[in-house]
């Protein structure tokens, strides 16, 4: 999409949305996903007789098609929830479809460093690093007490009312893993077949909860002082939150720094400890074992789904042609985990 | 028989040119994939070096594996002997499906040990750091 058309069309949607008159400054394409093109903006808003406000802005713009569990409109609704838990996300802004002809929303440009590689090996984020695994448990703690029960939030997947979450998470990830697979991956199978004889029981009756579902470094900004805003909710689901500190520690998340088993900065240990003083309960390292295997499997069935996108010509891009070769990292890390050699 | 430079030494100077001379001259996503374009030309010269040995040492590793492959047959030519890793593979994922390499014993070691050379095989072509940081106080 272009930022001119863009432009164009969004001043008289602003302008609708505030009721006073807007200008847009500084609008350029940032980079964005495979399923949403983004922007950055500033909208300054001037009524009559007051001082202008600037609002710096994100603009997401979603593509048509697209492999997506829920729309712009119901990731806005999302971190409307979030926000009033308190949980570190970007302020909404607005969200339309007709003024870009394309679902969209806008929302608060917080300032800060997404790119993992930055955060876990350079100097200026030594004192953050030192930090982030207490902000980032605290943050989990503020996401899974987000309600949702009720109908505010009922777009995100789930499991069916009484299914037992882990259980329902590893039939959809071996249900993908089945249709996308165009080579036989017996580590995977060895995987599946762990994972369903050390399901963690979950209390009975336990409730599913909001799990950000790619809550890792990389989808969350930082800047000196630590965590700044948790990113990327479109693999937001209903499930166990235990899945999101799993996926945390899989060691394709670590940046090179495969010692710190926390994203590259830190031990493991440092956030399921910070996680349990927010949450006021102990948590089971043996599910935690569980859903860091689950995520390492999960990650290596994404990468199939990648490099399909390469070997169907959908996408002939040299970033997924190599995420192929990339599927053997998870292999070898589930076996590491599974035969207790892992760090 | 090929003239000189070699394939390596083509890859070798194909890596160097993207990594010398157009990932300081890009910046953003262009210089992401110029990365990854030159590292993919590593592993290309990597494979090429260590195809044949490699499945040799997977195809006798799965023959060895108890009535996995039927007959005696020895595949001829590089294509026939990835079909019959392929193929055997293949069959070894859907034992294991079924759930025959299920609870410990000498079986499921033999078939572990066998998977974890195969991967093993793999990023020592597509990514040896990955295994040196596993390695390297241990030893393979």
């Amino acid at each position: 999409m272009k930022p001119e058309f863009i432009a164009e069309r969004l001043v008289p949607f602003l302008e609708a949305e505030t009721g006073a008159s807007v200008r847009l400054d500084g609008l350029r394409s940032m980079t964005g996903g495979a399923t949403r093109e983004a922007f950055r903006l500033d909208a300054v808003v001037e009524r009559p007789g007051r001082v202008a406000e600037t609002h710096p802005l994100v603009l997401l713009v979603f593509r048509p098609g697209g492999q997506r569990a829920f729309g712009a409109r119901e990731e806005f609704r999302l971190l409307e929830a979030l926000g009033r838990v308190g949980a570190p996300v970007p302020r909404p802004f607005a969200a339309g479809e007709e003024a870009l002809g394309r679902p969209f929303y806008l929302m608060e440009r917080v300032p800060g460093e997404a790119i993992g590689r930055r955060i876990v090996r350079e100097d200026r984020f030594a004192a953050a690093r030192e930090v982030l695994p207490g902000q980032l448990a605290r943050a989990l703690a503020a996401i899974h007490r987000v309600p949702v029960e009720g109908d505010a939030l009922d777009f995100l997947p789930g499991p069916a009312p009484g299914e037992p979450i882990a259980a329902s998470e590893v039939d959809r990830l071996e249900q993908l893993y089945r249709a996308i697979a165009v080579e036989p991956h017996p580590v995977f199978e060895v995987t599946l077949r762990w994972l369903r004889s050390n399901l963690p029981a979950s209390a009975p009756g336990a409730a599913p909860a909001l799990v950000h579902g790619d809550f890792r470094i990389g989808n969350v900004l930082v800047d000196e002082q630590g965590l700044r805003a948790v990113l990327d909710w479109e693999l937001a689901h209903r499930g166990d939150p235990l899945e999101d500190l799993g996926w945390i520690c899989v060691r394709s998340w670590r940046f090179g720094n495969d010692r710190r088993t926390l994203g590259g900065i830190a031990d493991r240990e440092a956030l399921f400890s910070a996680y349990e003083d927010a949450v006021g309960h102990g948590v089971d390292r043996a599910a935690l074992r569980f859903w860091e295997i689950y995520g390492n499997l999960r990650w290596g069935v994404f990468t199939l789904v990648q490099v399909r996108g390469f070997l169907e010509g959908i996408v002939p891009s040299i970033e997924l042609a190599s995420i192929g070769r990339r599927t053997a990292e998870t292999e070898w890390e589930l076996l590491q985990l599974i035969e207790g050699r892992a760090r | 028989m090929q003239d000189r430079p070699t394939v390596h030494e083509l890859l070798e100077s194909l890596g160097r040119f993207l990594d010398e001379e157009i990932v300081p001259a890009t910046d953003g996503r262009r210089q992401f994939l110029a990365r990854v374009a030159a590292n993919v030309a590593r592993l290309v010269d990597r494979e090429l070096a260590s195809e044949e040995p490699q499945l040799d040492d997977e195809w006798r590793r799965l023959r060895a594996i108890p009535g996995l492959v039927a007959g005696d047959a020895e595949p001829t030519g590089r294509e026939a002997l990835r079909r019959a890793i392929a193929e055997a593979t293949a069959e070894l994922a859907g034992r294991i499906r079924s759930g025959e390499v299920d609870g410990e014993g000498p079986r499921r070691a033999a078939v572990l040990d066998h998977l974890r050379r195969t991967v093993r095989e793999k990023l020592v072509v597509s990514n040896p750091a990955w295994i040196e940081a596993d390695e390297g106080a241990e030893g393979p």
